[in-house]
């Protein structure tokens, strides 16, 4: 998350719990729409090696911004944050493990 | 006294100070990032493994996703508005974007009920492959997840209605929205690494 668009979310919050204003959040959602659009783009254009890349980028981008600001992590207590990214990361772990053990090492050994 | 009760009731707060019901709903979320993940792991797994079509590219419309997807991120939109309509009491706003994240909620159950019947009439079953059989648990499990929180969002559009959730109560509709918010983003991860990357 940039400094300006911590600045510009935080100018925009109002007295209720911390959470930002009705235009930032109708900010996030153009974002939102733009970012899939690039996706669907990056997917047509066939880029090749960048693709996945590419895609999982802005997939992580658009994660990012919904739970940050949708689900007011950027705002709320910090023991939110670790509570779920606990769990995330475990399940980030565990699809990239059995990635490595099903598809990598089977092709490095054989 | 009865709402003196109920007031209290509202405010449980845990040693750290944290409003207990969040602390558990977000633990609730870290606990079906793994259950998402164990789906998500099984479709990677067997991904290119079907012995025998229809396979992915044989099956799926990207437009249609694509705009089911889109519908799926403006109902995020729609929920946070609702949650700051129910915070500042205005009750017409609150109604109407409930009543979005409803209908744009059903709407994308639409577009998977489509989706689901076209793949059977194109031979792709539970049962057909190791594709259908993953790919039909994933999404499935995705969309029963999307259909609790319709009907959350009804009975929350219900209460809204009766004046049973004024602004102190507002966070019934922020756990609500916690939930509506996460269906999204396993729908974002789920949109690129199942469609998108082929």
């Amino acid at each position: 998350m940039s400094t300006q668009t911590e600045e510009l979310a935080h100018a925009g919050q109002d007295d209720h719990g911390g959470h930002a204003s009705v235009g930032f959040y109708w900010m996030i959602g153009i974002i939102l729409a733009v970012l899939t659009g690039l996706e669907v783009g990056a997917y047509y254009m066939e880029l090749g090696a960048v693709e996945a890349p590419l895609l999982l980028v802005l997939s992580a981008a658009k994660f990012v911004l919904v739970v940050g600001f949708f689900m007011h992590l950027k705002f709320d207590s910090k023991v939110f944050t670790g509570v779920f990214v606990a769990g995330l990361v475990l399940a980030v772990f565990m699809v990239s493990a059995l990635m490595v053990l099903y598809h990598w090492l089977p092709a490095a050994g054989a | 006294m009865a709402e003196a009760a109920v007031a209290h009731d509202d405010h449980h707060y845990t040693s750290t100070g944290l409003n207990s019901w969040k602390v558990g709903f977000w633990t609730f979320i870290g606990s079906e990032c793994l259950f998402f993940g164990t789906l998500l792991s099984t479709y990677m797994v067997y991904k290119g493994a079907a012995l025998e079509g229809p396979y992915p590219h044989d099956v799926f419309d990207i437009p249609l996703t694509t705009i089911s997807t889109f519908v799926l991120l403006m109902s995020s939109l729609a929920m946070v508005l609702a949650l700051d309509g129910v915070q500042r009491g205005n009750k017409k706003l609150a109604l109407s974007w409930l009543a979005t994240v409803i209908v744009f909620g059903s709407i994308f159950l639409g577009f998977q009920y489509y989706e689901f019947t076209h793949f059977v009439h194109e031979g792709l079953t539970l049962q057909q492959s190791v594709f259908g059989s993953t790919f039909f648990v994933l999404t499935g499990f995705h969309g029963a997840h999307v259909t609790v929180g319709v009907i959350w969002m009804i009975t929350l559009f219900v209460m809204v209605l009766r004046d049973k959730l004024p602004p102190a109560k507002a966070l019934s509709v922020e756990i609500a929205g916690l939930y509506w918010h996460f269906v999204d983003i396993v729908w974002i991860v789920i949109f690129v690494l199942v469609y998108l990357i082929q």
